[in-house]
């Protein structure tokens, strides 16, 4: 990289919320230069991973159509694990079949590339292979970065460097990093046809299933399984909280649950004969509101994952869709930004005046409460267990008489009223 | 799978530096008790030593950053430089 260059703005990161940012900006016409640590975009990034369409596709011309998208999920499926047992929910709705689709699997090695090539060819500058090493100041303002040794001034920069932001920690914009308020993920890819997919699923062509769990394969601790479908393979992970690990631990490897959830009857008949071709961690943002850093500062904004913008209500987990909409909004906000020839604090403000006004942080504020819900162990070992177990209760045919089901139901409740009153009164507050 | 099975299915362009460093070994041994690096890490970077040090496999790292979220003692962890470090293939 030449030295002491400037432009207009410089993006640290080149994932969704940095390349959604870049494609606006340099639309505009802006000089927009995204710094990219990895061989190339997505070469670093890691989803779960659904993508949520219908709430971005107002921020972006209709290009979502010639993505490299997985498959459209039509499944929606929610598992409560037990030890022996598991109870499995599963909603199919024609609705899911209509266009546009409601949501897709995503790959990120092949998304990424895509978004980065459509925000090439908007006129942004990728420069990858360059690990972004600190902020310049002036004056209390960040005026630029500094990227393998190279300075490169700009009006405005964008942290855009995932969710473990060391932009947002120099820029002395976040809380500290409190392993309460992260989870960390593991995922393997697995290879299988297309129609060993669509046929262990009952799916039909381009069609996908998405399944979450929860109880006993995080072993009592905050968290849970994903899996995805995706063309000819599928993501399969265990995310856990960081605070509920090291609670439990010395001795506990997380790998290994990925391991005995692997070998959990639910799981392997969907995965048999296919080969694991990559495996992957992340960190996730968990926090929500409560925990998010300031999303502007004097010549910076926080976009994406960097600015914890990621939600997950058990039945929903999602990310990617604020991330792209964080990146357009900051990117609005410095094209308005430039027009007027302001780029002070109270004009980059506005950054979070629109994020306030738009889903994201409407969403964030909705379910503010939901990470301390999710803190309640018993949501991850006692009512998983006791759902599994009442239900095959209900079910088993023995050789003594049944009982009256409500006689069955009422010693399940009984064993959980203590707590499950409480648990309920605060599943009204979410 | 073991951790090395699941690693060696992933691409590592490995640089010659660590990019993870111990900022000072008596520091971990007389105020770390519980060594959450061994166990919240998803690739085993970290291991114990013989001697009870925290002898780091840097090469293997995923770049997820758990452990310094779990470690606010002993740990000075950057990304690997731009070009090094793992290569996912389907992210």
């Amino acid at each position: 990289m030449a030295e002491a260059e400037k432009v207009e703005v410089v993006i640290v990161g080149a994932g969704l919320a940095g390349l959604a940012c870049a494609y606006h900006l340099a639309d505009a016409g802006l000089e927009t230069l995204v710094v990219e640590r990895g061989d190339f975009p997505g070469s670093k990034n890691v989803t779960g991973g659904r993508l949520y369409l219908h709430p971005v596709r107002r921020f972006f011309p209709p290009i979502w159509e010639e993505a490299p998208l997985e498959r459209h999920v039509t499944k929606e499926r929610l598992t409560a694990m037990g030890e022996g047992s598991s109870v499995t929910f599963e909603l199919a709705s024609e609705r899911f079949k209509e266009k546009p689709y409601h949501s897709h699997t995503i790959l990120r090695a092949k998304f990424d590339p895509w978004l980065a090539k459509r925000a090439t060819q908007k006129g942004a500058i990728i420069v990858p292979k360059n690990r972004v090493d600190d902020l310049l100041w002036r004056e209390g303002k960040v005026i630029g970065i500094v990227a393998s040794e190279a300075e490169i001034h700009a009006s405005v920069v964008v942290a855009a460097d995932g969710a473990l932001s060391f932009m947002v920690e120099k820029a002395g914009l976040g809380q500290g990093r409190k392993p309460q308020d992260y989870a960390v993920g593991v995922k393997e890819v697995i290879e299988l046809t297309s129609s060993a997919i669509e046929e262990r699923f009952g799916l039909s062509d381009g069609e996908g299933a998405a399944q979450l769990f929860f109880g006993s394969l995080t072993e009592g601790m905050f968290g849970g399984g994903f899996l995805y479908t995706n063309i000819d393979t599928i993501s399969l992970g265990v995310v856990v909280g960081i605070g509920a690990l090291m609670e439990k631990a010395p001795g506990f490897e997380l790998h290994r649950l990925l391991d005995s959830f692997k070998e959990r009857p639910e799981i392997k008949p969907l995965i048999e004969g296919g080969h694991p071709v990559e495996y992957s961690a992340r960190i996730v943002p968990e926090g929500g509101l409560e925990s998010m850093p300031r999303v502007y500062g004097h010549g910076i904004l926080v976009v994406g994952d960097a600015a914890g913008l990621a939600l997950n209500t058990g039945l929903i987990v999602r990310g990617m869709d604020f991330a792209l909409a964080s990146g357009a909004l900051a990117a609005r906000t410095i094209i308005e930004a430039k027009k007027r020839d302001d780029f002070s604090l109270a004009s980059l403000s506005r950054y979070e005046e629109s994020l306030k006004e738009s889903f994201v942080l409407k969403e964030l504020e909705t379910f503010r409460e939901m990470p301390h819900f999710l803190q309640n162990p018993r949501l991850f070992n006692l009512y998983p267990q006791a759902l599994a177990e009442s239900l095959e209760r209900l079910m088993w045919i023995g050789e003594e008489p049944k009982e009256k089901i409500s006689t069955t139901l009422w010693g399940e409740a009984r064993r959980l009223i203590p707590s499950a009153v409480g648990d309920l009164l605060k599943v009204w507050r979410i | 799978m073991s951790i090395d099975a699941n690693l060696a299915l992933d691409a590592f362009k490995i640089d010659e530096e660590s990019h993870i460093q111990i900022i000072d070994e008596m520091r971990c041994k007389e105020r770390c008790q519980t060594r959450q690096c061994l166990y919240v890490c998803p690739a085993q970077v970290y291991t114990l030593g013989q001697e009870g040090e925290i002898l780091i496999r840097y090469e293997g790292c995923l770049e997820c950053g758990a452990c310094i979220i779990a470690c606010d003692i002993g740990l000075a962890w950057n990304y690997p430089r731009g070009g090094f470090g793992v290569q996912y293939r389907f992210g």
